[in-house]
Formats: C-alpha cells, structure tokens, sequence
C-alpha cells in the first residue's frame, strides 16, 4: 500500500497567487482555481467481440469569482499562467466586478487523509489484462445455457488529480482513482426477451478485482435474466415492499438525500426545509452522508472546493439533524462547509452532491422481515431513479423484484418503477434489517451534472408503496 | 471553422498503410445565466475543443480523444487511438465511412446575430423571465431558477477514405421551474423556449408554461389504481418517440437486443401511424447537414400505415447488415466513437386537434410530466412504467389534477393502443417532435 504520490498536476504556488489576485482586481469577495487533469479508459466486450478500447484525456481549469451574490465563472483547458489569467479575467468580467484594489492572498495547504490507498493503479495494468477480464465474463454468463443470447461486459477506469486554490487560502489537492466493471445479459424465452445486470466499482486501481470475482458477477446477471424469463407483470397499486440489503441505498439517495441539500433547501425547493429537529422519517431511520468511506464509489479525500470529506449524519432515529452543504451555501449560513460541494468536471461550477449515502442496519433478522410480510414485493435489485425535492414525490426503478405471498418469496416480476412521497415513505418504514450492505456504484445527474455515488441499506420494509406495474 | 477542417484533414492524412484514420474535432462556446430573487446567481462562459481520433487497421478498431486541439496532444492521440486498436477483436465489416455521392441538405442552423448579442441583454432576459413568471399567478411561490443558455458548435470530420465534412450550430434557449403553493400544498412546473437566435426565443412562452403547468398542479392527489385512456401532452410524446427510436437501431437488432428484430413487413402498429426521422427537415432541433461519420444526413421512414419499413443504420452496422449507412451516425461529442441514433424523430400529425381529441375519448388521464424514463422503461424487454403528472378528465372536460402514480404498459402493445394522433405537432429541443397522443387500456397506479 502507498499513497499516490503528487500528480502531473502541478501549478506553482506563486502563479496561483497571481491568479487569485488578478481575479480579484476587479473587486471579487472570493476567487477560486479548480485545475483537474483527467485520464480515462474503458473496454467494452459486445456480441462476442472486444468491441472497443477507449482512452481519453482532458486537462483544465475553472476559475470562478463571487461578488456579493454574484457568481462569475470561466474555464479552460491551457492550465498556463497566461491561459488561468486570461480565465480569471473573464471569470471576474462575469460577476461584475464592483469596488477594484489589490488583495494578495497567503495559502495554506489542506491536508486530508485519503479514504483509502490505492495498490494497484490501473494505467500500470496491461491493456490485455482488461481485455482478459471481459473474455472470462463474457464465456461464463454464456454458458450459463442457450437463452442467454447476448452478453455486453465493459471495463472503465478514470483517473481524476485536482488542485484547488482560493483566497481564504485553501489549497488542497487529491488523486481520485475509480475503477468499475459491469455486465449485461439479454435471455429470449417463449415470453420476449429479459435482461440481467451486474456492476460494481470502488475507489480503488484494479484490486477491484481482489474484492470482485468477475465470473461470479457474470453468472449473476445471467442468472438474472434467465430468472426474469418466467415473471409475471408486477402489481399495479400500494402494497408493503421489502427491500434487500444493498439493493436499494437508491430509495433513499431520491426520497430524502437530494432533499437534504442546502441549494435546494435555500431556493425554497426542498420538502425538509426548516425541519431540522423535527422527527421526519421512522424512529428506525439513522442516514448518514459519508466522503471518508472508503473504498466506495463515492468516497474523495477532499471535496472539488477544497474541503475536506466529512461523515454527516444527516437523520438521527428519525430526526433531521443536518442537511448538506457546499462552500457557497455555508458562506450565507455563516457555518462551514460539510465537504459536499462537488462538479462534474472544471467546466463545471460546484454545487451540494451527496457523496455515499446510506442507512445504518438495525436489529431485524432480514428473513424474518419476509416472514412477517403477508403479501407484498420483495425487491432484490432497484435500477436508477429521479425526484421532485419541492413536492417529495420520488420514482424509482426495480430490475429484480419478487412476489411475497404468506411470508415467503415467490414468483418473480417484469421491471417496474415504484413511486411515493418522500416524507410518507420515511415514516413508513417499519422494520430495517440487520444486514448492511452497499450497492451497485451510481451516477448522480443534478443540473446536468454527473458525479460518482455511492448507496446502502439493509433489508427494510416499507409499510405501503406504489409498485407501478401492469397486473391488477 | 476552416481550421477545424484543417486539423481534422491533417490527422487522417497520418494514416499509415493499411490503415484507415478519421478525425472528429468540435470546438464550442457557450454562455449560461442563472438568476435567482431578481440577482444574477451565476454566470459562466465557457469554451472548449477536442479531438476524437478513430482508427482501423487489419479489421481492428481503437479510439481515443482528448479534450485539447494541441498539435502534440492531437498527436498523442492518434498513436493512443492505434495502440487500442491492437487489442480488439477484429471484425471484417469494420470500417470507416467513404463517400457516397448523397449531398448533403442544404440548412442552414448558424445565426450570426447570437455573437453580436451582448452578455447583458441575456441577464436581462433571464431576469425578465424570472419576473414574468413571479407575476403569473400569486400562487406562485417560489421560481427556483431561471436561465438564459446559448451555444455556437462546430464541427469538422475526415477520413482517409475521403470523408472531408463539416457542420456547425447555434442554439439558444430560456427556461424557468416553478413552484407554486397554495396552504399546505407544493407543486412545479417548468416552462422553455428554444430557437437557433436570440430572437427565436419567447420569454412569455416559457413564462407562461412554467407558471401553468406548476398551478394546474395545485390540489392534486393521488388517484385510485385502474386502467385508462392516457392522452399525451406533446412533450411526453415526444419522450414515448426518443425511447421508441432507440429500439430502432440497426446495430441493436444485429447484436439481438431490440424488440423489433425480425419485424420488417410486419404490422407494429395503428394503421394510422407514420413515422420518419428527417433530419434534413431545417424546422427540427435535431436538423443536421451531416451524421457523425460525414455522411449526408437523410430521410428515414420508419413506420408507414402502422408497418414496421426498417432500422436506422451508421457505417459499421450498415455492413454487418449487408446495406449502406442511412446517415445515422451520432455520437455525444469528441468523447466518445458514431453510434447509431435518431435526429429528428416526428410522427405524422392526424386529423384532430387536443380539445377534439378528448371529446372524443370523454373519460381519461392527460398526462402533463413523466419521471423515471431511464428506470422503468426496459427497451430490451418493452416493459414501460413511468412517474406522472396530470389531468384526470371527463366527458372531455378536465376536471381534477392528479399526482404520484404511474402508468404502465409495453412499448409494443402502446403502439397497438393508440386511439388519436394529434394535429398539434410541436417541436420540442430532443430528437423528437411532439403531438398530442391517445392511448388506451393503460395501467395506472395509485392507491
């Protein structure tokens, strides 16, 4: 194990002083430099044939000036002195610079731990390596038998070093390094055709494949899609829903996370405004927004402002304690920041991103919620899913989901989403599970910005939900 | 734009012996007001340009890009791009595009006046709009943004099978999402307007959509679960069409994987549908002179009198099909190698407008806004069940507004459903245009 060392990134700290304080020469209240120097890869195995390898690169800078409630914010992708002074000018052009002067600005380096070290980085592993993987899924989901007809398998890493300087005299810099794999399979019955999914991904190089066997995943997914050849259509109405560990941290990244935001909670957006102290979900409920959990998709050292992650409760025993907040946000508050301020790339501004967001277990046996579920659906596998913070309602997606009926799960369903009201379901939680887990690495899309996110939950029920199928 | 082209020319005329080598290279600039309580909360101007370098040798394709147009990082590129290629599989219908003799529409999607539009004039307009939505109703409580957005792209792509293309753009486009409240009761709606010029644009358009869609909200519950008539507002039409196309796909019918496969000659649906994707059209957003591999971009009839007529094909999975390309390579920027998609997707509009089109159904669901696309609808399997928003209405009139339900069917049997198609074709900033759509025997999920 070692730490990375310091990466390709490096800009003087001399010119990032004259940056900042030509950003500021116009008057700013703040000025920022975001540098980002990004290298991915991918392969993707389909129909049989590694289809395409992948690599990209990109380099750049965001800087952005704040005057009074103004931001102004300009990019680019020369990282030189004159390429971030150029930026800086248009940045500062943009919040409409008010009084002028001269500032200087002292930085000071932030140090944070890394949430975890990376062994093996992935631009040091061959390429026929990760070829190599794809081949062994692709031939394991395929014997899985002849109704498995197409299988698509892709490999990425990514690469991610950023540095971020201001004038509070933050500078901080991090090596963010993920590595995913997933697979898909598509099984044709007398029925139609079905499909399987697997993915997994982690904050890691490529011992991602210590923790992960791929083949195993490979017989998942198809095992999946066979499974899904006999389902029938899910019921369409209300009924109690049982959630597996780990398979739907997504519920509650959409019922309650995007709504414990403070920029959508400052805009009046937010259901769970002005409701901190207030008990908002069952007593069973502990949720926790948490950057330093590494290895997780959404773990960082610090955050892309230059804070350093933080582990957030953010509802305890059913009480909202804390929403989450970026630089911007906290600066109106007069509070810190909860190291939650995070964008897609330096062409984009930051904003509050939740980073792995889960449940804490409970004390239930997981079978003995499914024992005392009469009648319901017992979801193993949730797809994506979107809200609406200002009204609560939320939808989300089921790509393995089961009938319950006397206690015990039964046939399988087709793919469904589900819908509820934030608030409802969060007090409509009565029994969780004793069995924490993780799930499947996401991607948060906010203001047409992705970032990586992580999710958990244990086995939990939920009272009453709407399941959105077809069968009456 | 001659530079562009220049560049693009010089990395394909690398290609070594045996090897085939294309150049996409786009270059952007963009502007995005946002204001909130009557200040401007952020601006930001940005440009940016990359390169995405494809090549194929001994019947292996590899691909890199990167997000500079630097001589020696454009050069480093296409060496990554070669060093890919030796791992995949080869494959003999692989292959870059070569000329075809189509020649392109002529359109023209360039608006010389969005450069001369000063940066003020577009806070302003933000700003106006924000205003104009505020005072739309006094149940509007909250406008939680309002943005002024535009954009000039361009683009050039060549080959060293003589491909030399380029396009270029611009877009502007307002929107605004509103909250409105009334006691205890929250509910939103969003508004835009889109055209190629500042002048296309409508503040009140978008103004009044927003505040509209966001009260008519107001008092909405939860409905009772059954089966009924949906009639679609265009825009959610227009998201039935963009999910509708992708199973369209040629290289998805190759690789097994849409439900249309086989299908060709077949009865898909109505008797009444006609669906084309007409990039070459110059009033859809989607118009476009070339595909993504250089190609004049053409018509495609997809569906005629309700039978399935063919897939939507780009070079490679023309091939493989054992027929040319229909100009439908696309791809999401210089990141990423052409797919296969649809540009301009419209149905063709039928007899009757929206308020006939209730009357003639009297009892049903008009569906306003949808949620979870990309989770409840699997476009292997057909199964769609989405989040929605609507009117319940009765003897054609409506009557009261409903929330958190979905509705369900299958992609194959809605095509068979479909009750009224619309005269009202709108066109809407997706690959789709919009009209209003009946379909019947929907499942709808509530309590």
């Amino acid at each position: 194990m070692r730490r990375l060392a310091e990466g390709s990134l490096v800009i003087d700290e001399a010119v990032l002083q004259r940056v900042l304080a030509d950003a500021l020469r116009t008057g700013g209240d703040f000025a920022e430099i975001f540098a980002e120097d990004r290298r991915n890869s991918l392969a993707r195995l389909d129909d049989g044939r590694i289809e395409e390898l992948m690599s990209g690169r990109e380099r750049g800078a965001g800087i952005r000036v704040v005057v009074g409630e103004t931001t102004g914010f300009a990019h680019t992708a020369d990282v030189s002195e004159p390429g971030l002074r150029g930026a800086a000018e248009a940045a500062a052009a943009a919040a409409r610079g008010g009084g002028g002067g001269v500032r200087t600005v002292a930085l000071s380096r932030v140090t944070a731990a890394a949430p975890n070290a990376v062994t093996v980085l992935p631009e040091s592993v061959p390429k026929a390596s990760k070829v190599e993987l794809l081949r062994r899924a692709d031939e394991v989901a395929r014997s899985a038998g002849g109704a498995i007809r197409q299988v698509s398998a892709v490999y990425a890493d990514g690469r991610r070093q950023i540095l971020v300087a201001n004038s509070d005299g933050v500078l901080a810099s991090d090596d963010q390094v993920k590595t995913r794999f997933s697979i898909s399979c598509v099984a044709v019955g007398d029925g139609g055709m079905q499909t399987g999914r697997e993915s997994v991904g982690a904050t890691v190089g490529w011992e991602l494949f210590d923790r992960y066997d791929v083949e195993e995943l490979a017989r998942l997914a198809a095992a999946r899609a066979l499974r899904k050849l006999s389902a029938r259509p899910a019921p369409s109405g209300a009924v109690p829903v049982v959630i597996k560990s780990g398979g739907g941290g997504v519920l509650f990244h959409e019922a309650c996370g995007h709504g414990l935001e403070a920029d959508l909670v400052g805009r009046d957006a937010s259901v769970f405004r002005g409701r901190r102290g207030e008990e908002v979900a069952s007593p069973l409920v502990t949720l926790v927004d948490d950057g330093t959990m590494g290895p997780e998709w959404g773990a960082i050292g610090i955050d892309d402002e230059g804070h350093r992650a933080g582990r957030n409760v953010l509802i305890q025993d059913g009480v909202l304690t804390e929403y989450m907040w970026d630089w911007l946000r906290a600066r109106k508050e007069g509070r810190d920041s909860t190291g939650n301020g995070r964008r897609q790339s330096y062409q984009h501004l930051p904003m509050v991103r939740m980073t792995n967001t889960y449940v804490l277990a409970g004390t239930e046996d997981p079978d003995e919620i499914v024992r005392q579920t009469p009648h319901g659906v017992y979801v193993a596998q949730l797809g994506g899913g979107q809200v609406n913070t200002a009204t609560g309602d939320f939808v989300f997606g089921m790509t393995e989901a089961y009938l319950i009926t006397d206690g015990h799960i039964t046939e399988p369903l087709r793919d469904a989403n589900l819908i509820g009201s934030g608030p409802e379901v969060l007090r409509n939680i009565d029994v969780v599970g004793n069995d924490f887990n993780m799930g499947s690495p996401g991607t948060c899309g906010k203001d047409g910005q992705g970032v990586p996110v992580g999710d958990g939950q244990p086995t939990l029920r939920v009272r009453s939900l709407t399941v959105g199928g077809t069968a009456a | 734009m001659t530079e562009l082209v220049d560049i693009a020319t010089r990395v394909a005329g690398w290609a070594r012996d045996g090897e085939q080598v294309e150049a996409y290279v786009a270059r952007g600039k963009s502007t995005e007001v946002k204001v909130f309580e009557g200040d401007v909360e952020s601006l930001s101007a940005a440009e940016s340009a990359g390169v995405g370098i494809r090549v194929v040798t001994g019947s292996r394709q590899g691909f890199a890009y990167a997000g500079s147009l630097d001589a020696d990082v454009v050069a480093e590129t296409l060496a990554e791009a070669r060093d890919n290629a030796g791992f995949a599989t080869p494959d003999e219908h692989l292959g870059l595009a070569a000329p075809d003799g189509v020649p392109p529409a002529e359109l023209d999607l360039w608006r010389e006046e969005l450069a001369l539009f000063p940066t003020d004039q577009k806070v302003e307009a933000a700003l106006e709009l924000e205003r104009l939505v505020r005072a739309g109703d006094p149940r509007i409580r909250q406008v939680e943004s309002a943005y002024w957005g535009d954009s000039a792209s361009e683009s050039a792509v060549a080959t060293s099978t003589g491909i030399v293309g380029s396009s270029r753009r611009t877009t502007c486009y307002v929107s605004a999402y509103a909250i409105a409240g009334e006691g205890a009761d929250t509910q939103t709606g969003g508004g835009y307007s889109v055209g190629r010029a500042p002048s296309d644009v409508s503040l009140g358009v978008a103004a009044h959509d927003a505040v509209d869609r966001a009260t008519r909200l107001l008092g909405a519950r939860k409905p009772a679960s059954g089966r009924v008539t949906v009639v679609l507002e265009p825009r959610i039409t227009a998201t039935l069409l963009a999910i509708l196309a992708g199973t369209l796909d040629g290289e998805s019918v190759l690789k097994g994987r849409s439900l249309f496969a086989q299908r060709v000659g077949e009865a898909v649906s109505v008797p009444d549908l006609v669906l084309v994707d007409d990039p070459t059209d110059p009033e859809a957003y989607g118009a476009a002179r070339i595909d993504a591999e250089g190609l004049a971009c053409r018509r495609n009839v997809l569906v005629d009198g309700g039978v399935l007529q063919g897939f939507l094909y780009n070079t490679y999975a023309g091939r493989r099909a054992g027929r040319a390309s229909t100009g439908s390579a696309v791809r999401a920027g210089f990141k990423s190698g052409p797919g296969v998609g649809a540009r301009a997707v419209a149905v063709q509009p039928g007899p009757a407008s929206p308020a006939e089109i209730l009357a003639s159904v009297g009892d049903g669901l008009l569906v306003q806004s949808v949620s979870g696309v990309h989770s409840g609808v699997n476009p292997v399997s057909g199964d769609f069940s989405v989040g929605a928003e609507g009117m319940l209405f009765r003897g054609g009139e409506l009557a009261e507004p409903v929330r958190e339900f979905t509705i369900a069917s299958t992609i194959q049997r809605m095509l068979l459903d479909i009750v009224a198609i619309g005269n009202d074709l709108e066109r809407l900033p997706s690959s789709a245009a919009g009209l209003t759509l009946a379909i019947a025997d929907v499942s709808m999920s509530g309590v």
